[in-house]
């Protein structure tokens, strides 16, 4: 239950700071977002741009880049995702403990980009895993990815704990393992986590 | 430096005005490719490019000799294209082609024990092209991964069918736009 900002307004100028534990959790979870230190291509030179001291990624809390999975609570997928290391991609997030987040950045990994119709890249990586975030650009700009990571700290903050909208690890039947595809003859077994992603469907003209 | 000392040494081997290439029977491309490497007059110490093509089997029109127009079918075949280059004289290229004897069982000799540098690229062309290299010291795929049995970069090669639907869809993907949504796209 989210606190009257009035009342909580006014109690505050009492000395009385009054809040709920659901914005005490968001609050300390959107304020230390520590990526895992990831990079595919490209993309990843604009990602190491922004958490260098020019923009500055440690204003938003998230300037830990952790080498490991097990420490990291956002993987920022910065680049082509081939389909040889798509497998090691989505073993890595199998891998990540849960509150995670995805960043998907730049043209390649949200949709394969330049490499769309070509036969040895993935396209997109939210066909396997579940991503918050995406970022358009080639390569997005720092500017770009902060904005992003300021989106995803917005959608923390609404992040309900409890009710039927709660974050998906509190619910058990929710899978929080995504299967790993598998190298097949011809391409990836299965091609995409019909849990996740789904064909899109055409948009009829003239309809609507 | 004149191709000719090696189309005179080797008598198999034909000058291809067009392409300015060598091509080489694949039976005596490591005796060319040594010769080029230890004659004084070529000292080719460098292959900067190795690279296969895919040439698919096609119609040919030709006039006999009683001036008859008639089509032969020429049979299909790949090929690898080397490209070696003098480091030492600062002189180059000099590009061989070689064909193998056709597209199913494709077969040319490696040249991986006279020019290290080939290896990577020759287990590329393996890799994308299909043609196996025989006497090379590790033929594996190395871009895709070993479970895949196709060779992407032949002319035939069948890709996936993973179409997504595109806003604007143009030449062949139109097509497959209209193979898989029928009706938005007249």
């Amino acid at each position: 239950m989210a606190v009257d900002e009035g009342l909580q307004s006014e109690l505050q100028k009492a000395g009385v700071f009054v809040t709920s534990v659901e914005t005490l959790y968001n609050w300390g979870r959107r304020s230390s977002i520590w990526p895992l230190q990831f990079g595919l291509a490209c993309c990843a030179i604009e990602m190491i741009a922004t958490a260098c001291s020019r923009f500055d990624l440690a204003r938003f809390g998230a300037e830990v880049f952790r080498p490991s999975p097990r420490q990291a609570d956002l993987m920022i997928v910065a680049g082509t995702v081939t389909k040889k290391m798509a497998p090691q991609v989505v073993r890595l997030y199998n891998q990540m403990p849960e509150p995670r987040y995805v960043i998907a950045m730049g043209a390649c990994a949200i949709s394969g980009g330049p490499f769309k119709q070509g036969y040895n890249v993935l396209k997109g990586i939210d066909r396997y895993i579940p991503v918050d975030v995406h970022i358009p650009g080639c390569p997005p700009r720092p500017e770009a990815l902060l904005n992003a990571l300021m989106y995803l700290q917005r959608k923390i903050d609404g992040q309900r704990l409890t009710g039927t909208d709660k974050v998906r690890w509190y619910d058990e039947t929710d899978p929080a393992e995504f299967p790993v595809p598998e190298f097949g003859a011809h391409d990836l077994e299965p091609p995409f986590n019909r849990a996740v992603w789904g064909p899109q469907e055409p948009i009829q003209r003239g309809a609507a | 430096m004149n191709i000719e000392t090696l189309t005179r040494q080797f008598p198999q081997t034909a000058w291809d005005v067009h392409t300015r290439s060598v091509i080489v029977p694949h039976v005596c491309l490591l005796d060319v490719v040594y010769f080029l490497k230890t004659d004084p007059e070529f000292s080719m110490d460098y292959v900067s490019n190795v690279t296969g093509v895919d040439w698919l089997a096609r119609k040919e029109k030709t006039k006999g000799p009683d001036g008859k127009e008639s089509e032969i079918e020429k049979p299909g075949f790949l090929e690898v294209v080397y490209h070696f280059y003098s480091m030492r004289e600062k002189r180059g290229p000099v590009i061989l082609r070689c064909r193998t004897d056709d597209r199913e069982n494709p077969m040319i000799p490696s040249i991986t024990p006279l020019f290290r540098g080939a290896e990577f690229q020759e287990r590329e062309i393996y890799d994308l092209y299909g043609i196996r290299f025989s006497g090379h010291p590790d033929l594996r795929r190395i871009l895709m991964w070993d479970e895949f049995q196709d060779f992407p970069m032949r002319k035939d090669y069948q890709e996936p069918d993973d179409y997504e639907w595109e806003p604007t869809p143009h030449d062949e993907v139109l097509d497959r736009a209209k193979q898989h949504y029928a009706a938005p796209h007249p």
